[in-house]
């Protein structure tokens, strides 16, 4: 305390006299005075808190110096390295030897202020910071220091505050610990206190001792938990105390404490504080003095980044100081309780645990890291600095990024494991591998063109071949037989250094590896070697000069002489060496034997057995001496003769240079004269630098200085200075060591007791092997123990038998104490040669070492821990654990003698042949296959040797690349073993039948969808499977034109078909895309009010409503889906509940018509008064006359039902007719049955009794006979696919009716006469109500879920779908149609399909003057167009909208492909014309068209000509969405939906909501219908044929269809109908009923007929064939019953023909 | 001769469902389903089951079943090998019948006795209001079909939740399947293709 006190004084002083140049230097920043005072205050705390870690700071500093230093010039640098070394040291030393210079204080203000304002906030302009730091030295000493609060408060400064406040608690706290400390009764910390109270209030004061306890307890774990925390902590408190720290008590004072009368106090302490950061962090600036203010604000920006970190660790520190001081004070009570409470307790009742004290103890188990920056003190190892490689010049790889906070979690999990710093490397971060991606793609760029392929990379197929081992590294494929055996001999191990060794092991170690370094060298014996290549040389020289006398020598004699006097010099040298290192050798292990006897002699025991003998062997001394004057004299001469030549050579040498010299000092003189001369007039800088440039000339030849002579006595002199020290005397005996292990070792009972337990411990300890191969422990020795030598045998032998190549052998080596075994070594063994077997190979020594750490506190030296044999403690040595492996691995012997090593070949390439075969680079690196240039230059540099076999490859490498080809392929194959993996060629898997089946019905190909068992065995799959499918693809270029009657119809089936077959497949990739509402059934969100299911809202109150059982409602019936239904599941419910308006009977001539009267039955009679009161309203009939008997036949795949007959015109049947359905192959999935094209027919007939004829009765003698005769009256359709779109049809139809009934006639003769009236089209026609659904519900398919292209514009896409949105949002029962999908796939605008088209020519003349007749045949035209639903025809998909065009060709299409035509047909003809998108019955969702017309809007059904007026009840058109035209959507937004009751005007906003409107302008979008359509006129002669054909396939089809009866044809009556057809087609099948009926009078007559004209539009012959037979004319069985049929039709422009079909059925009445 | 020259395998499964582990829920009942490939039908045996409702112990909180398994298939092709798919249901809070887990598992096809406990989920809701209102109305989210758990396609689009565990125990014997070349016993990969078969025949392995 009284140093740092000191120090403290010290430094205040300087601190005054710094402050007071400040003052003087800088005036102007008084003005921020008050401003330095939070600063103050700030700077105050933050000294608080950097103080407890002086260590921690000090790297900061450092830190932050080095980054600053890094802009400074490289010469300061070494002054600055140097100071702060020393700086260092000095920090760590203690602070205690802190020395301050006076000179530094500066720069140590500076730093601090810099410091401080860092601390305050990163807002602040910098220079006001600076400012401000630097007043603050001066306002400190001149004001209390007060805490002041600025209202401009920054984050930072509130951080303070807060840690201003923790600190106070703190110190309070203790402070109130010490006064209860002196009232020994009271609990010893103010938490327990608090906690006693609570339990006393809470519990029952029986339970109060127990309970007690608890809390205690859980404290004292708590305590125990944070055990080693503490003691740290305590040390470090102990520590700061010792440094004059204040500790919380102080802290507390200080604050509360009234400073005033001392305001100097606390500015001296922070700067003896701040001394130890400030003048690290000043280092090498002190040469820089006032210029550093310049530099400043720069480094405060890198400076302030960092400091909040380190604010929170100075906080983190300060917490815990709070903790340890509360732990302390009642540790000792909490210990005593909690022993004594648990022995009583039995039984407890489950205790509560409190929400904190859970937490608490959570927080013992649960470890949350914190996200702080961990100080780099705790990262490294004790008294270790953190060392920064890239700024010692060493290549450091980029780091990955990773955010801070992770990483200081990171590092805070990884300091609280055990070897935590073993993460962290030495600059105190966590060792990472450099960031391994490349920013740039290293990938070469693929220039692909299509078959211009690179051959290199052209797949070549190749054949697998089998190998018996499926290793890519496996030497020998395919041509060995057995298997490689290597032998792992593992003989044992001799330590060299062992943490137990003694000082006399040690010794003896050394003694014993010097000995056999002895033994090694004499074996060799190089000296003798080299002694005899000596003199050999010599006598060769000798020899030579000899032989040619000394003169005469060749050249090359000359020069050869001189290369052996050469060689003769460095075989000398080198014998000189080798005779130094023998008699050194000697020397040491003499020396080192004394030693071992020394220490003997001092421990009085022996603990080795090493004894060594020196054997004398007597020379002969004469002769000895005279070898050795010999060999001197020989030497000397030859040193001499060498050095005369040198000399020799240097006087010429000299004699050359002088020359020069001479010569250029000539040269000179000359110069300078003349330079004289010259520059008399310049200045003296001039002359300077002429001078220099003359020294400069007069540098390069110096005056030479002559050589000296050789001193021929001085080489004498050194040659036998150097015999002396190196040889042995002359005379002096050979000395010949010995060491042998002859000496006895003290037993352990005389062992003193350090080195009693050193021998325990050896005998603890116990050592085994484990032999790795290819990095795979394959075995280990047993454990053997280490012997009193340090010597372990083991002697076991591993046979290891390889499949793999081997790659790396290793032995570990380890050391088992008690039951913990560490490893010491890893000793890597080489492959041996094949050639190496079992029985010749030779035991190697493999040295090994460990770096292991060993202490004892007996007498073991312990392992990398420093020892010294001296008794002073120098020469310190450190040996670190070492020793020798002896160890064998050799190629196994198998029994008959067969090597079972690999062959020869593969083993000569190297160790890893396996790899180098791949790729002769790999063995060197991946990084030299991105260049070879580098390789080469590589290889260059580092002298390959060339004929290095380890090298051939590389230099075979480098040959072809220097040749400038090279064949290193530049692309990379993923899978370049894939094609050995190919075990079929795909000719081959194509031509399996059983593989093409089991493709086929993955790829769902129609015919094998569902295909069930596939056979096992390719044999068993019939080709026969095949046929159809086989057939089906050959069809497909074929065109059947036998089918259709018509090539161009045939071409477009087929054109159909595979636009369909493209589509069906897109939506069979569509169908695998799942939504999730195809995979879990969830419950809706329900929605709060709003329309249907508000299950919150309305719901809610519905529930309040009182019961009304007799209020039924419709419940919704639970879906189906189609997946698990079989045959007979579906049933379809038609309910034919009434008919309106249904023709009647017309009374026959007055003759047919009394007897019909006359053969009335008597039940009819009973029946009739009934009926005949329904039809009151009958005009002129006569009352008893039955008008109509009609009945409903319901006809579905072919199955026939039918109600029971009803009377009169306007029935009323009520009847459920039950149908079964099946769909087709019974796949019930939704595909198929969206594709199901089976309609419903519901026929209506009059059913007639006739009673059988006088003659027939009497022969069938009695009983009363009548037959029973079914008329057709009309027919609705309804196709099964609407029905399953719809789900529940519900409506009022109108029956489809011939035009003329043969013998029946309308109740109301309203035959309209002015153009568009309302009432006109009220009774034209029959109706019938009727209720159609499919049992159970089915979930109808779901349109595509694809998002096509589209040619349209962004934002006009947005806004449609944003319009659909909004509609189906207010009006989710309206449709709201904005795009299409044309035929191409393509998202289309649907205005675009509105434009202007010319309808045929020939259908505007037919009446000119009419427009309402044109208008009604151009819908007429357009109806002819067969219709063909998008549904069945793409089934699953969406609606496909043609164009104008592409329909006509088509001659197929939806109703919106009828609707677009007709109204541009109309728009062309100039009328107003809208498209309506609606709903009707029975096709759902549909396309009307809407014309305005006299003030009247008309609404026309495309699909069959038919128009309505707006107020029409039977217009099928129920709901109208919205209205389209070429320039705009309009979407209804009126309360109604129903055409009767809304407004067509679009005009008006409140009604229509448009698509483009003011803020979103019609963008002028082109049309995707052609300017015009041009019509082919249809050939009439086609027609005729057609008309011919049609007929004659008609008679044959009814002939056929009365196989017991005879079928007889009227042929008057057929011709009259053929006549009469034409007529028919031109009036459009009006007002000729009377005209018709008039003509057939005169047949009437003889025969009651009844028949009726059919109109179809014609696509194929199989609808019409239908339409015959559903009207059910065949079935008359009458005997004398005759048939006409006359076929008619009629070509409109365009191919569109018109069939007409009059069938008739004719009975002779006689 | 039907017998050396087989075209069908047959595999037989008799076991039982022995019971599964929901530490929350009580009083379930499961059900089971086979889902297997085009080329396999049962020969014998039921492919659907509901098992009885079983009540936790009070010491195990296991749930025991112990409902058994019987059924034959035979087939052609080991594609589409049979799973058995296991769907565990209960009564919520308000004894709404709910689902508590679906779960699936290939048959073994060695033969033998093995245990296999497969792990249950059910799938999730998509919302947390739908979360609310279908705990509130007990209508958790099914799949439209179990099966769905024995098949990949569909799956991306659903979010499950595990659920507990279900301990299922299969007895196996097969028939003709090595005749037919697949050899499906472990440990004998290296033994040579039975004879039987003609030379063009490729034997598939498993």
């Amino acid at each position: 305390m009284a140093s740092t006190s000191d120090i403290r004084d010290k430094l205040r002083q300087k601190r005054r006299a710094f402050q007071e140049s400040l003052v003087r230097v800088r005036d102007d920043t008084q003005a921020l005075v008050s401003m330095a005072m939070d600063v103050n205050r700030d700077s105050a705390m933050e000294d608080l808190a950097g103080e407890e870690e002086p260590a921690e700071t000090l790297r900061r500093s450092l830190k932050a110096q080095r980054q600053r230093r890094k802009k400074k010039l490289l010469e300061e640098m070494a002054v600055e390295e140097s100071q702060t070394g020393a700086d260092e040291e000095e920090m760590e030393d203690g602070e205690e030897e802190e020395d301050v210079e006076t000179s530094a204080v500066e720069e140590v203000s500076e730093v601090q202020s810099i410091q401080q304002s860092r601390g305050r906030s990163e807002t602040e302009p910098e220079t006001e910071s600076e400012a401000a730091a630097r007043s603050f030295t001066r306002s400190s000493r001149d004001l209390p220091p007060l805490p002041m609060s600025r209202p401009s408060s920054s984050i930072s400064e509130s951080s303070m505050r807060q840690r201003m406040r923790e600190k106070l608690r703190a110190a309070r706290s203790k402070a109130e610990s010490l006064l209860q400390q002196e009232v020994p009764v009271e609990p010893a910390s103010r938490l327990q206190s608090l906690r006693d109270r609570d339990t006393l209030t809470r519990f029952d004061r029986e339970t109060e001792p127990e309970l007690r306890h608890v809390p205690d307890g859980d404290s004292s774990e708590i305590l125990g938990k944070v055990k080693f925390r503490e003691a740290v902590r305590r040390v470090r408190i102990d520590a700061q105390r010792e440094a004059g720290i204040p500790t919380g008590e102080e802290a507390y004072n200080f604050f509360t404490f009234n400073f005033d009368p001392e305001p100097e106090e606390e500015p001296s302490k922070r700067r003896k504080k701040r001394r130890p950061k400030s003048e690290q962090a000043e280092g090498g600036q002190e040469e820089e003095g006032e210029g550093e203010g310049e530099e400043e604000p720069e480094e405060q920006e890198r400076e302030v980044e960092r400091e909040p970190a380190r604010e929170d660790d100075e906080e983190e520190e300060e917490e815990r100081d709070e903790e340890a001081a509360l732990v302390r004070d009642g540790e000792e009570d909490l210990f005593l309780i909690e022993q004594s409470s648990q022995d009583f307790l039995e039984v407890r009742k489950a205790e509560y645990i409190g929400y904190n004290r859970r937490v608490q103890r959570e927080s013992e188990l649960l470890f949350t890291p914190s996200v702080r920056t961990v100080p780099a003190s705790n990262k490294l190892p004790d008294n270790m600095q953190p060392r920064y490689l890239e700024e010692e010049g060493l290549y450091v790889g980029e780091r990955p990024v990773v955010s801070l906070t992770n990483e200081n979690i990171l590092e805070n999990r990884i300091l609280r494991q055990d070897q935590a710093t073993k993460w962290f490397g030495d600059d105190g971060r966590i060792i990472v591998l450099p960031d391994p991606i490349k920013e740039s793609s290293t990938r070469p760029p693929l220039f692909h063109v299509e078959g211009d392929l690179d051959p290199s990379l052209q797949t070549v197929y190749r054949k697998a071949i089998k190998s018996k081992y499926a290793k890519r590294y496996m030497p020998g494929v395919g041509d060995t037989q057995g298997d490689y055996q290597l032998d792992v001999d593992v003989a044992g191990l001799i330590f060299s250094h062992h943490g137990l060794f003694s000082r006399e092991h040690v010794l003896g170690a050394r003694l014993a590896q010097l000995y056999d370094q002895h033994l090694s060298r004499q074996h060799k014996n190089l000296t003798r070697l080299l002694t005899d290549k000596l003199s050999g040389l010599r006598n060769t020289i000798r020899n030579m000069l000899e032989l040619h006398g000394g003169q005469g020598l060749s050249e090359i004699t000359q020069q050869r002489i001189a290369e052996y006097k050469q060689e003769v010099k460095i075989t000398r040298q080198m014998r000189d060496a080798e005779q130094e290192k023998d008699r050194a050798l000697l020397k040491n292990i003499v020396k080192v034997w004394k030693e071992i006897k020394a220490l003997r002699e001092f421990q009085r025991f022996t603990n080795t057995p090493f004894k060594l003998y020196l054997r004398r062997e007597e020379v002969d001394r004469a002769s000895d001496e005279r070898e050795h004057e010999a060999e001197i004299l020989a030497e000397v001469s030859e040193l001499q003769a060498e050095s005369w030549e040198d000399y020799e050579k240097k006087v010429t040498e000299y004699k050359q240079q002088n020359e020069e010299w001479k010569t250029w000092k000539k040269k000179q003189k000359a110069m300078k004269k003349k330079k004289k001369k010259k520059q008399q007039s310049q200045d003296e800088e001039e002359d300077e630098v002429e001078e220099e440039s003359e020294e400069e000339l007069g540098e390069e030849p110096t005056k030479p200085d002559p050589p000296e002579e050789p001193d021929l006595d001085a080489v004498e002199r050194q040659v036998r200075e150097k015999a002396a020290r190196i040889r042995r005397k002359p005379g002096e005996p050979i000395l010949v060591p010995e060491l042998t292990a002859s000496s006895n070792i003290t037993p352990n009972e005389q062992c003193p007791r350090a080195e009693f337990g050193r021998r325990q411990d050896v005998l603890k300890r116990s050592l085994f092997v484990k032999v790795l191969y290819n990095d795979k422990e394959v075995s280990r020795t047993d454990s053997r123990a280490l012997t009193a030598d340090f010597r372990v045998h083991f002697g076991q032998i591993f046979n290891l038998k390889i499949i793999n190549w081997p790659e790396s052998i290793k032995l570990q080596v380890y050391e088992t104490v008690g039951s913990s075994t560490t490893q010491l070594a890893e000793v890597f063994v080489p492959v041996p040669e094949p050639s190496i077997l079992t029985g010749s190979a030779t035991s190697e020594q493999l040295e090994f070492s460990s770096n292991q750490r060993v202490t004892f506190n007996h007498e073991g030296v312990g392992s990398d821990v420093p020892f010294s044999f001296e008794a002073d403690g120098s020469n310190r040595l450190t040996l670190l654990t070492s020793g020798k492996l002896s160890c064998c691995v050799s190629w196994a012997i198998g029994e008959d003698d067969i090597p079972l090593a690999p062959p020869m070949t593969h083993a000569s390439a190297g160790i890893n042949s396996g790899i180098m075969q791949m790729d002769a680079i790999a063995c060197i690196g991946a990084s030299g296959l991105n260049d070879m240039k580098k390789l080469g230059k590589w290889a260059a540099e580092s002298r390959l040797d060339p004929n290095d076999p380890n090298n051939a490859s590389i230099m075979q490498l480098l040959s072809v690349v220097s040749g400038g080809e090279v064949t290193v392929p530049d692309y990379f194959r993923l899978e370049q073993l894939q094609e050995e993996f190919n075990f079929l060629s795909d000719e081959e898997l194509d031509r399996s039948r059983r593989f093409r089946l089991l493709r086929l019905r993955t790829q769902e190909v129609a015919e094998f969808r569902g295909y069930k068992f596939v056979p096992t065995l390719e044999r068993e799959v019939s080709e026969k499977v095949f046929q159809d499918y086989e057939k089906r693809l050959r069809d497909g270029e074929i065109v059947d034109t036998k089918e259709h009657l018509d090539a161009h119809r045939a071409l477009v089936a087929k054109y159909l078909q595979k636009v369909r077959e493209s589509v069906v497949n897109r939506f069979l990739i569509a169908k695998h895309h799942f939504l999730l509402s195809d995979v879990v059934l969830e419950e809706e969100v329900p929605t709060i009010g709003g329309p249907g299911a508000g299950v919150l809202g309305l719901n809610l109150f519905k529930l309040a409503e009182p019961k009304r059982p007799l209020k039924p409602r419709r419940k919704e019936r639970k879906k189906v889906t189609a997946q698990n239904l079989s045959d007979g599941d579906i049933k379809l419910l038609l309910n034919i509940i009434r008919a309106y308006d249904i023709p009647i009977r017309k009374p026959q001539a007055s003759k047919p018509s009394v007897a019909s009267k006359s053969t009335r039955s008597v039940t009819e009679t009973f029946t009739t008064g009934h009926s005949s009161q329904t039809a009151m309203q009958g005009t002129d009939w006569p009352f008893n006359q039955v008008l109509v008997r009609p009945f409903v036949e319901v006809t579905f795949q072919r199955t026939v039902l039918q109600t029971s007959t009803a009377e009169g015109p306007n029935p009323c049947w009520n009847e459920e007719i039950l149908l079964s359905f099946s769909a087709p192959n019974g796949d019930y999935s939704t595909t198929s049955l969206q594709s199901v094209k089976d309609e419903v027919f519901i026929n209506i007939f009059d059913e007639v009794v006739y009673e059988i004829s006088e003659a027939e009765r009497e022969r069938e003698r009695g009983g009363l006979y009548a037959h029973v005769e079914r008329h057709w009256l009309g027919c609705v359709k309804i196709p099964f696919s609407t029905i399953y779109r719809q789900s529940r049809i519900d409506g009022t139809f109108k029956v489809e009716m011939p035009p003329v009934l043969l013998g029946y006639t309308k109740e109301n003769h309203l035959v309209s006469d002015g153009g568009y009236d309302i009432v006109r089209n009220l009774t034209e026609g029959a109706f019938i109500t009727l209720f159609i659904t499919i049992e159970p519900q089915l979930v109808p398919g779901e349109t595509i879920r694809e998002k096509f292209d589209t040619e349209e514009d962004e934002r006009v896409l947005l806004a449609s779908e944003f319009f659909e949105k909004d509609a189906m949002q207010r009006f989710p029962d309206r449709p709201c149609l904005t795009t299409v999908i044309d035929i191409n796939g393509k998202t289309v605008f649907i205005t675009r399909y509105i434009r202007p088209l010319n309808p045929p020519q020939e259908l505007l003349d037919a009446s000119p003057n009419n427009p309402q007749e044109t208008m009604e045949l151009v819908a007429r035209y357009v109806s002819l167009i067969p219709s063909l639903p998008d549904s069945v025809s793409f089934a699953g998909v969406c609606d496909l909208w043609s164009t104008c065009n592409q329909f006509l060709t088509l001659l197929a299409g939806d109703e919106e492909e009828h609707a677009v035509l007709l109204c541009n047909y109309f728009l062309s003809m100039g009328k107003k014309a809208w498209l309506i998108i609606g709903t009707a019955i029975p096709e759902g969702l549909t396309a009307y068209v809407l014309t305005y017309e006299q003030s009247r809007y008309l609404i026309w059904n495309p699909s069959n000509g038919q128009y309505y007026g707006q107020y029409d009840t039977f217009c099928p058109l129920q709901t109208i969405g919205c209205l389209i035209n070429a320039d705009n959507i309009w979407f209804n937004i009126q309360m109604y939906d129903a055409p009767m009751r809304i407004s067509f005007d679009v005009t008006k906003s409140k009604f229509w909501k448009p698509f483009f409107s003011r803020a979103f302008s019609y963008p002028g979008l082109s049309s995707v219908q052609p300017e015009e359509l041009v019509y082919r006129r249809t050939d009439k002669a086609a027609a005729t044929e057609l008309q011919d054909r049609i007929e004659k396939i008609l008679r044959e089809k009814i002939m056929e269809w009365r196989p017991r009866h005879p079928t007889r044809w009227n042929r008057y009556c057929s011709s009259t109908l053929r006549h009469f057809l034409p007529k028919l087609e031109l009036s459009g099948g009006r007002d000729v009923a009377e005209e018709h009926r008039l003509e057939l009078q005169s047949l009437l007559g003889e025969y009651r007929i009844s028949g009726f004209p059919l109109h179809l539009p014609f696509s194929e012959i199989q609808p019409i064939i239908e339409a015959v037979y559903s009207t059910g004319v065949h079935k008359v069985e009458m005997s004398n019953v005759e048939f006409a049929l006359a076929v008619y039709v009629h070509p409109y422009p365009n191919n569109v023909l018109s069939v007409r079909v009059y069938l008739a059925s004719l009975i002779r009445t006689r | 001769m039907a017998s050396s020259n087989p075209s069908v395998f047959l595999l037989m499964i008799n076991g039982q469902i022995e019971g599964g582990n929901f530490p929350e829920y009580d009083d379930l009942y499961c059900k089971y389903c086979f889902v297997y490939g085009h080329d396999w039908a049962p020969t014998s045996g039921l492919e659907e089951g509901i098992s009885q409702i079983t009540c936790k112990s009070r010491e195990s909180h296991k749930l025991i079943w112990n409902f058994p398994l019987d059924i034959t298939f035979k087939s052609t092709n080991p594609f589409g090998w049979p799973q058995i798919v296991v769907s565990v249901y209960g009564p919520d809070v308000f004894a709404n019948d709910v689902v508590r887990g679906y779960g699936a598992t290939h048959i073994p096809f060695t033969p033998g006795k093995h245990t296999r406990t497969i792990p249950m989920f059910v799938p999730e809701s998509t919302s947390r209001l739908q979360k609310l209102t279908s705990w509130l109305m007990g209508r958790r989210p099914e799949f439209t079909d179990p099966k769905v758990v024995a098949q990949g396609e569909g799956r991306e689009v659903t979010r499950v939740r595990s659920q507990g565990f279900v301990t299922l125990q299969f007895n196996i014997v097969t028939k003709d399947l090595k005749k037919l070349g697949y050899d499906t016993t472990p440990g004998s990969s290296e033994a040579p293709p039975i004879t039987g078969l003609s030379g063009t025949d490729q034997p598939y392995t498993l």
